[in-house]
């Protein structure tokens, strides 16, 4: 093969490059770079759409939580009711739950009443006495107080438990009879198509029967409100029924009056609200008397189990607590390690043992350092069990070889030139490191520590040792109070059976990327304050 | 840079040892079961709201998990009450009296397993022996103990739907697993599959017919709405918070109802219980008041805000009996 190129003169590189042979290479070397081309490309956008769809499912689920719907109540506080001398004594939620039943003054009975307090949240009594504590004046008089209404109602209002059909106008309706149940007139029987299509079911003789697995057809008449539960067809023309009051009639309606026909798609049985508290809820709404107000209480307040009252400020502060810690230990710590490591330790089986070991530290599964907490922290040195300070020193641990890696790579990167100069001109080897090394190597420190926190941020493990997957109410003030941090606050939310929780959940999985956001925003900010080049 | 490094581990570390010689606690701590925890952090958030004392905190470590941390000694460092959802084993209260542990035993309530479906899906009656047929490893067919081999209900029954038999529970380390085996599979196990052998009873199949979901149980409620044709094992308070979605199936002709958990009538139910450590009453304050609210009307009571969470309320007199039992601090074994 040699021999005859050789003897037929040098090989033309025409020849070479331009044959059929040649120009099927470059084609498939072309077809190849242009096929990863568009793997890659399909691969950023298969991540960017699911971490779109992630983000969008978790925005649309969260946005309810930041609002609440607030009723408009007027209490009495007047010093019969609560005792200016002790104002702390009285019965907070007693005094909401008299200014909802005045009104409502016709709503009578035991279970009814319960029924209705039931709108207002358990944590009314509380809203209301901070209220007054913020303003004594308050006492003494007849005030307007907007007090959170309960999950169900607020479910309800944000349309996420029934769901509502049209409202419709009815002519000519009669209703005869007084007390709970009352007969009904219709003029046209086109309300019998329309509850056969609402899933009533047939009764004897043609009648059709309106029960709590059908939709509901509320008949809005004269200030009240009737539940139509039976029909049936009249031979003259027309429809008659029976049905239900769930609000008091004004008037009687002897003569033929029109109605509003309200339906509820969601059959009663099917949700966890009844026909009268819609009604009372949609009297209220009515009225002007229930505003949908930005969830502040969400922001402000901590825990709780009842899910109107649950809010994420408890664990934003515990969170922010425990970072802290975890940073002043890990940070100076790791970097020392490294700078030691990198720069001044000689070469030999000792360190290299602490090298391999600090490696191995970054993958052992972060529980252990959890039961290390546990043993070493709490029943050794006995500081207090679900404390930021033992959270943030168990994760300090955690987060030390990830932060020493990183530092020393960084150390490593920054040129031998630099030392040399220094060195070369007198600085001693301490000096050499502080003053030129260190600097340069910071950006890439930074970046180690952010992704060291990050990891933290996010941990629940190694915390459920140390007893801080808890239920905790209060917001810590301080290194060696209670807390809880936010990924355990939405594992426990979303372990709770009130559905209410489930857009808590979701709103709290925002409020930890929007804290983590902030945390690497700050990094990058120090970083580029930092940044040197050369 | 390097004077800010120093000064905040410098801090880090001043704090870390004031810690170390802690104040004494003025904070109620609880640990235990989580079938007893949606309940208990309702009350200590009562308690906390009441403005005398700080919310107690409280853990949900499970029940043996619980026992263990409780019995370990008194002092501030163990906690106050543990929440169990079974009472506590002879084992586990010598080990309470060898560290000086005089529990007070309070029974709070009941709670009702239930075996529950979509409403999207069949309502079925059901048998605990059906149940058992359904669910355990080995059963006895023509006089022989085999491996489960019903694979549809109807193989059961043929009066059941002939659906493919999926069941989604909790997984063995759970409090309620260990109740639902109690209650259903052992009281209903077949006499030739014990005589075989002891523990079989216990045995739930492992070939794919039985999902073990996890501890949580709000995931199970979301994969009943997605799978009509599937079960789920869980506890009542999700039952009725989810009662839009879901029914649950009668056990032995009763409805998993509030009344009839209540009344006894439902066979699958089980007493809750909380112990509170006699020896730090009086030393960490606020025990006394936390037990009077558990115990009041007002929280355990059948109109109670535990009601609406879920627990279902002794009866009255028993409620009677333990809350005067519990105020006077009537300890176990003394």
């Amino acid at each position: 093969m040699t021999d005859t190129t050789l003897s037929t003169g040098p090989a033309s590189p025409d020849g070479l490059h331009t044959g059929d042979a040649a120009k099927m290479r470059l084609r498939a070397r072309y077809a190849a770079e242009a096929r990863f081309k568009w793997l890659g490309a399909g691969a950023v956008a298969l991540a960017g759409f699911f971490l779109l769809l992630l983000l969008s499912t978790i925005v649309t689920k969260a946005l309810p939580a930041f609002q609440q719907h607030y009723v408009m109540l007027e209490v009495d506080l007047s010093a019969d009711k609560i005792d200016p001398a002790d104002p702390r004594a009285a019965n907070f939620l007693g005094l909401v739950h008299d200014g909802l039943g005045n009104e409502f003054p016709q709503v009578s009975g035991r279970q009814e009443r319960r029924l209705l307090r039931g709108l207002v949240s358990t944590g009314a009594g509380v809203v209301l006495r901070e209220e007054i504590e913020a303003d004594p004046a308050m006492l003494g008089g007849t005030h307007r107080i907007a007090v959170p209404l309960d999950d169900f109602a607020d479910l309800y209002l944000k349309g996420l438990l029934a769901k509502s059909g049209p409202s419709q106008r009815i002519a000519d309706v009669r209703v005869s009879g007084a007390g709970d149940e009352v007969a009904l007139g219709f003029a046209d029987d086109a309300i019998m198509a329309m509850a056969r299509g609402a899933g009533a079911v047939e009764g004897e003789g043609g009648g059709l029967r309106l029960t709590s697995g059908s939709q509901s057809f509320l008949l809005r008449i004269a200030g009240g409100t009737v539940k139509i539960t039976e029909l049936s067809s009249r031979e003259a023309g027309g429809a008659v029924g029976k049905g239900t009051v769930l609000e008091l009639l004004e008037r009687s309606v002897e003569t033929p009056a029109d109605a509003t026909l309200r339906t509820i798609e969601t059959a009663e049985a099917d949700r966890k609200i009844t026909d009268r508290e819609i009604v009372w809820l949609d009297r209220l709404a009515g009225a002007g008397k229930i505003e949908n107000r930005w969830n502040t209480l969400f922001f402000f307040t901590g825990a709780s189990r009842e899910p109107e009252l649950a809010g994420i400020w408890g664990a934003v502060v515990g969170s922010a607590l425990t970072m802290v810690v975890t940073l002043a230990l890990s940070f100076p710590i790791g970097v020392a390690a490294a700078i030691y490591l990198e720069e001044f330790a000689t070469r030999n089986r000792l360190t290299n043992l602490i090298e391999v070991n600090i490696n191995n530290l970054a993958a052992v599964p972060s529980i252990v350092f959890g039961l290390l907490g546990l043993a070493v922290f709490l029943n050794w040195f006995s500081l207090p069990r679900s404390a930021p300070l033992v959270g943030g020193m168990v994760l300090a641990l955690m987060t030390l070889p990830t932060i020493i890696i990183a530092a020393r790579a960084a150390l490593r990167a920054v040129p031998p030139s630099i030392r040399e100069a220094a060195l070369g001109i007198g600085a001693s080897k301490v000096q050499t490191v502080f003053h030129h090394v260190l600097p340069l190597a910071m950006p890439g420190i930074m970046t180690g520590t952010i992704i060291g926190m990050a990891q933290a941020l996010g941990e629940t493990a190694p915390l459920l040792m140390i007893g801080m997957v808890a239920f905790i109410v209060d917001i810590p003030g301080g290194f060696t109070d209670a807390a809880t941090v936010l990924p355990v606050q939405i594992f426990m939310w979303a372990d709770f059976p009130e559905p209410a929780f489930q857009q808590k959940t979701s709103a709290a999985i925002l409020i930890l990327l929007g804290f983590l956001v902030i945390m690497n925003a700050i990094a990058v900010v120090l970083r580029k304050r930092f940044e040197r080049r050369w | 840079m390097k004077k800010v490094l120093l000064t905040a581990s410098a801090a880090a570390l001043a704090v870390a040892a004031s810690a170390g010689v802690a104040a004494a606690r003025d904070q109620i701590q609880i640990v235990g079961s989580s079938t007893v925890f949606p309940f208990t952090t309702a009350v200590a958030e009562k308690l906390g709201q009441s403005g005398a004392f700080k919310t107690p905190v409280v853990e949900s470590t499970g029940t043996g998990g619980g026992m263990k941390l409780f019995c370990a000694g008194v002092g501030e460092g163990t906690p106050d009450f543990t929440n169990a959802s079974r009472a506590i084993k002879d084992k586990e209260l010598a080990s309470c009296k060898e560290a000086g542990v005089t529990p007070v035993q309070i029974k709070v309530g009941f709670d009702g397993i239930v075996l529950a479906n979509s409403k999207a899906g069949t309502t079925v009656e059901l048998t605990k022996e059906q149940i058992f047929k359904a669910l355990a490893k080995n059963v006895e067919v023509d006089g022989k103990v085999v491996a489960n081999p019903y694979m549809t209900w109807a193989d059961i029954d043929s009066a059941l739907p002939a659906d493919k038999i999926e069941v989604l529970g909790p997984p063995p380390t759970s409090g309620t697993r260990d109740a639902f085996v109690e209650l259903v599979m052992e009281e209903a196990c077949q006499e030739a599959v014990e005589a075989a052998n002891e523990k079989a009873c216990a045995e739930i199949r492992e070939d794919g017919v039985y999902v073990e979901a996890g501890e949580n149980d709000n995931l199970i409620v979301q994969k009943l709405e997605a799978n009509p044709k599937a079960f789920g094992v869980f506890g009542f308070s999700f039952l009725d918070q989810n009662a839009d979605k879901l029914q649950g199936a009668t056990v032995e002709g009763v409805e998993p109802t509030f009344e009839n958990i209540a009344s006894g009538d439902y066979g699958v139910s089980r007493s809750l219980f909380i112990y509170a450590k006699k020896e730090h009453v009086g030393v960490i304050p606020g025990m006394e008041e936390f037990i009077a609210e558990y115990t009041s009307e007002a929280a355990w009571g059948p109109e109670g805000y535990l009601a609406d969470k879920g627990l279902i309320p002794l009866p009255e007199a028993d409620r009677a009996t333990q809350a005067d039992e519990a105020k006077a601090l009537k300890g176990m074994g003394s």
